[in-house]
């Protein structure tokens, strides 16, 4: 699956996308950022308070509970502050 | 449908000229336009970068601007948001409404504005003297998009 980060996310992790290969038991958004947050400390830092993150699953607005699949893009951000 | 996310200026003057041009039954054009401000909270800001999710922010965009035209008789509508490093005083944003009586045209300006910057995917990265840092989304935008909630105007043209 493809993964985006952006904002300040992106800077923790130090990169903007990815593709990874998550294990079988990633099926949903929470699973994952559990998975993801064992990759390293950036990762387990940006992802520390899911409360100030958003989720978006092939570009849709998503929460903990939606499942994800090998071909999904999932993104990572904060609350949004255009305009 | 009009929505362009750009690194850009735009001309607000040519903007409406193309999107009135030869047009007769538009009575009234609303515009918004967002404007880099030299001070936020206090701190004196030297610069911002945007930064967007391309694909997604095209998108919600374009759902906005869609709910816009359910709700309201519009005769037209465009949306530019512009992306990446902006100084004080540089154009941000702007959202031009056209229907054929005035008050369509400015309700849904203002609605397309407080739920733009709720919902379309953008991130600000200030540049102050203290350094940088990301700005946070404000609880005062959540109830300006919130109250078209609360009166879904089906305005009369």
């Amino acid at each position: 699956m493809k993964i985006l980060y952006f904002a300040f996310l992106r800077q923790r992790t130090g990169l903007g996308e990815e593709t990874v290969e998550a294990p079988a038991d990633v099926h949903d958004v929470a699973s994952l950022v559990e998975w993801l947050k064992t990759r390293g400390p950036g990762y387990a830092e940006a992802l520390r308070d899911t409360s100030a993150v958003r989720v978006a699953v092939n570009q849709e607005f998503a929460d903990l509970h939606t499942p994800v699949a090998a071909n999904d893009e999932i993104a990572f951000f904060p609350p949004v502050t255009g305009g | 449908m009009a929505v362009r996310v750009q690194r850009e200026d735009f001309d607000v003057g040519a903007e409406i000229a193309v999107l009135t041009a030869g047009r007769t039954d538009i009575g009234g054009v609303a515009t918004f336009l967002g404007l880099v401000r030299d001070i936020a909270g206090g701190d004196e800001v030297k610069a911002m970068t945007l930064e967007h999710y391309p694909g997604m922010t095209e998108k919600m965009l374009a759902e906005i601007e869609a709910e816009a035209r359910e709700r309201w008789p519009l005769d037209e509508c465009l949306i530019i948001h512009r992306y990446g490093r902006l100084e004080p005083g540089d154009r941000i944003v702007l959202v031009v409404t056209a229907s054929a009586h005035r008050q369509a045209a400015l309700d849904s300006c203002a609605f397309l504005i407080d739920w733009l910057k709720t919902t379309a995917a953008f991130w600000k990265l200030e540049e102050t003297g203290q350094g940088e840092h990301w700005v946070e989304a404000r609880e005062s935008d959540d109830e300006a998009a919130a109250r078209w909630d609360e009166s879904p105007t089906k305005a009369a043209g």
